[in-house]
């Protein structure tokens, strides 16, 4: 067992200065209870990366990440042969055809070495989008069954399950199978009262007066019709600025000047003048 | 015990009947998720229990303010209170400023505070009864918020929260408020639909009260909040397509034989061509000309396709725009890269010349195009017709429309009115889409899936 209960979730997290509100704890901890693999999608720079490292930590679990990209495959992702090796061993010995495919010579990538971890293990497959729409079904075994088969070795089981995080930012729809077989867990912008939170966590050296304004402010700009809202950590960003600029308050000329923190886009920046009323530079 | 389990089984598989009923594509496998998540969570914690359910169940961001409405029809947060005082027309009772100033106070909080729905539900109790017919009572939400009319109490708000008015602080505190009146006209809704569901079955206001997904609105019938959603969606909409986009052309064609490096391969094989080399795949990207009707009736169709194109327009070779009420002109210049798409919908109405008499005119618009913009349409060119074909019982031009899609490399018509509605009154549908293909785009998904089909 993960955890115990969803509040027990929220106070471990907390813990590690990640804090949950309802929807992360409970399906934290249901991923947990039920054995089953968390997808979380949303934006980017909502902290999906960041639960996945939270909840390592606050269960002492060893992290294995797979990072995903484009024309990621097997033996990236789950194992390969040490084909040199094999050679020399080939070379070496002539009669050694039949032991080259054994333990000695199987490099592990991140999958395999979850599935056959023996200590408590959180597997992040991070930004799933990014990869091809191959990977998906290479990992429908795996989420579903922990097992993978080797055709040379037959087919390994987890002894332990690993906990297992999928991020995504949403650039594709994952397939329906791979969802199917998730817990979903949409990671969206937070409230300003959580958002507040956060920074009070992230920057503890922040007064709570100007993390309470920091938060409405990123709020408002949220409401705005961006190309780009800004992030979570882009706020937590804008604290560091303030804190490393020595300034204690938050007027609309120190917003304006430091503006480019959160918002990436010219013509967001201009937007935002102009809907806000700050001063032009 | 067993009573209990049977009627906590029964009232799952009624909520998971509720979710397919209104859409959401829930399958069996989900639906035993959402059984054995029920098993191992505190079924006292009601919003734990929300979390639970959405977590199995919805999948989808698009799906979840449907799941949440209906959780809260079968789910309620309390039983009770059919019960309320009938307000009678006129009389203010004496408790109201006192009723004001604890709701000035709550907007001023933070909505996810407890304190806060209960006041809503509450006033619904106070409130919400009115006579509906003769002997019947029923609920409603326009008498709780006439009653207590939260909007007027902004300003008092406002001097309560800023030292000064203006400048950033207000624009916060009001954006502050706004959201929490939101929530506030939601959660007297809610409260709304829990009692007339207590009163008349869950089932009956459960397919009246759930909105479509945001994709399967109907553009012709959005609200206004639906809109400015509708407008968000159009960055990552147009990621996904871009991206589904490559992947295909990546994928489907291969390029033609690269001889050179074919043969200098064979070298290696003693002059036998064993393995081919083909060039790397010229990606297919059209030029695209959108012509689009910017009149009342159909304009947050052609805004919302205006935008969609511009957001993709790495896909295109060149994209031109152009707009028409009447009249045409061309908009391409209001669009340019890293201008404000929303500015550029402002200025369309003022500074473009597209209205003379103000009444839309297929035929004319057809004819002034050829003449102004006659090497606008190519052989390389898409053209994409954006309207409802309704031409005011004008003379339809097909014979200029024949030949400018004639000269195009293709033409598609998009016509946001669904199509039960074509050819009635002064819809030329039939005759226009008999020389351009005329497709019926409602909503996000048609249009995504045809955006698919196009490049």
């Amino acid at each position: 067992m993960w955890f115990a209960s969803p509040d027990e979730v929220r106070g471990r997290l907390a813990a590690v200065d990640y804090l949950a509100d309802d929807g992360i704890a409970t399906s934290v901890f249901l991923a947990g209870a039920l054995g089953k693999p968390l997808l979380a999608e949303g934006p980017a720079g909502v902290g999906k990366t960041q639960l996945a490292k939270a909840v390592a930590e606050a269960t002492g679990a060893r992290l294995i990440r797979l990072q995903c990209y484009e024309g990621l495959d097997e033996a990236r992702a789950l194992y390969e042969w040490n084909y040199k090796k094999q050679l020399l061993r080939i070379q070496a010995d002539d009669g050694a055809w039949d032991d080259i495919f054994s333990e000695e010579f199987l490099l592990e990538r991140p999958l395999l070495k979850a599935i056959r971890s023996d200590e408590p293990t959180v597997l992040l497959i991070d930004e799933t989008d990014k990869a091809d729409v191959e990977v998906e079904g290479l990992l429908l075994e795996i989420l579903s069954d922990y097992q993978i088969t080797i055709p040379e070795l037959g087919t390994i089981t987890a002894e332990r399950r690993p906990y297992v995080v999928l991020t995504s930012n949403a650039t594709r729809e994952l397939s329906e199978a791979l969802k199917r077989r998730c817990l979903y867990l949409h990671l969206d912008y937070p409230t300003p009262e959580r958002e507040r939170d956060i920074l009070l966590a992230q920057v503890p050296a922040l007064p709570a007066s100007i993390a309470d304004q920091l938060a409405r402010t990123v709020a408002t700009l949220r409401a705005l019709e961006l190309k780009k809202s800004p992030s979570i950590a882009e706020t937590v960003d804008w604290a560091h600025t303030l804190l490393a600029l020595g300034r204690t308050e938050l007027d609309e000329a120190l917003i304006g000047e430091t503006l480019g923190v959160v918002l990436k886009h010219n013509s967001d920046q201009v937007r935002a003048a102009k809907e806000l009323g700050l001063p032009s530079r | 015990m067993t009573t209990n389990t049977a009627s906590l089984v029964d009232r799952h598989v009624g909520f998971v009947h509720a979710l397919r009923e209104a859409g959401l594509p829930v399958s069996p496998a989900e639906g035993l998720d959402a059984a054995r998540a029920l098993m191992v969570v505190d079924l006292a914690e009601r919003e734990t229990l929300r979390e639970a359910y959405a977590a199995t169940l919805v999948k989808r961001p698009a799906h979840r303010p449907g799941f949440d409405l209906l959780f809260d029809l079968w789910f309620p947060p309390v039983i009770s209170g059919t019960e309320g005082t009938a307000v009678t027309e006129g009389a203010e009772p004496r408790e109201l400023p006192e009723l004001r100033e604890r709701l000035a106070e709550l907007l001023m909080g933070d909505p996810a505070d407890p304190a806060f729905r209960e006041f809503a539900r509450a006033m619904v109790g106070r409130f919400g009864q009115v006579q509906a017919a003769p002997g019947r009572q029923s609920w409603f939400s326009f008498p709780v918020l006439r009653a207590l009319s939260p909007e007027t109490l902004v300003a008092r708000m406002l001097t309560a929260m800023l030292d000064e008015r203006g400048g950033l602080p207000e624009k916060v505190a009001r954006w502050h408020i706004a959201r929490t009146i939101e929530a506030f006209t939601e959660a007297v809704a809610s409260d709304v639909r829990r009692r007339i569901a207590e009163e008349s079955g869950v089932e009956k206001i459960a397919r009246s009260a759930v909105r479509p997904p945001i994709d399967q609105v109907d553009f012709l019938r959005a609200t206004r909040e639906e809109l400015a959603r509708l407008r968000r969606e159009v960055y990552p909409l147009a990621r996904r397509l871009a991206t589904r986009l490559s992947i295909r052309q990546k994928r489907g064609r291969r390029g033609r034989l690269d001889f050179r490096r074919t043969v200098r391969a064979s070298l290696s094989t003693g002059g036998v061509p064993l393995t081919t080399h083909l060039r790397p795949p010229r990606p297919h990207r059209p030029e695209l000309v959108v012509l689009c009707d910017a009149s009342d009736s159909v304009s947050t169709f052609s805004h919302f396709t205006l935008l969609l194109t511009f957001a993709l327009r790495e896909q295109f070779t060149k994209v031109r725009a152009f707009a028409f009420v009447d009249t045409v002109d061309e908009i391409t210049g209001l669009f340019a890269p890293g201008a404000d798409v929303l500015d550029a919908i402002a200025r369309l109405t003022e500074e473009a010349d597209i209205v003379r008499f103000g009444r839309t005119d297929y035929g004319h618009v057809f004819e002034r195009f050829a003449e102004r913009f006659p090497d606008a349409v190519g052989p390389r060119t898409s053209l994409l017709i954006l309207g409802d074909a309704r031409s005011n019982y004008q003379v339809p031009a097909l014979g200029t429309l024949k030949r400018l899609a004639g000269q195009a490399r293709h033409a598609y018509w998009l016509n946001p009115e669904p199509r039960a509605q074509w050819d009635t009154g002064d819809s030329l549908a039939t005759s226009y889409g008999s020389v351009v293909p005329m497709h019926e785009c409602r909503n996000v998904a048609q249009l995504a899936a045809f955006v698919e089909t196009l490049a």
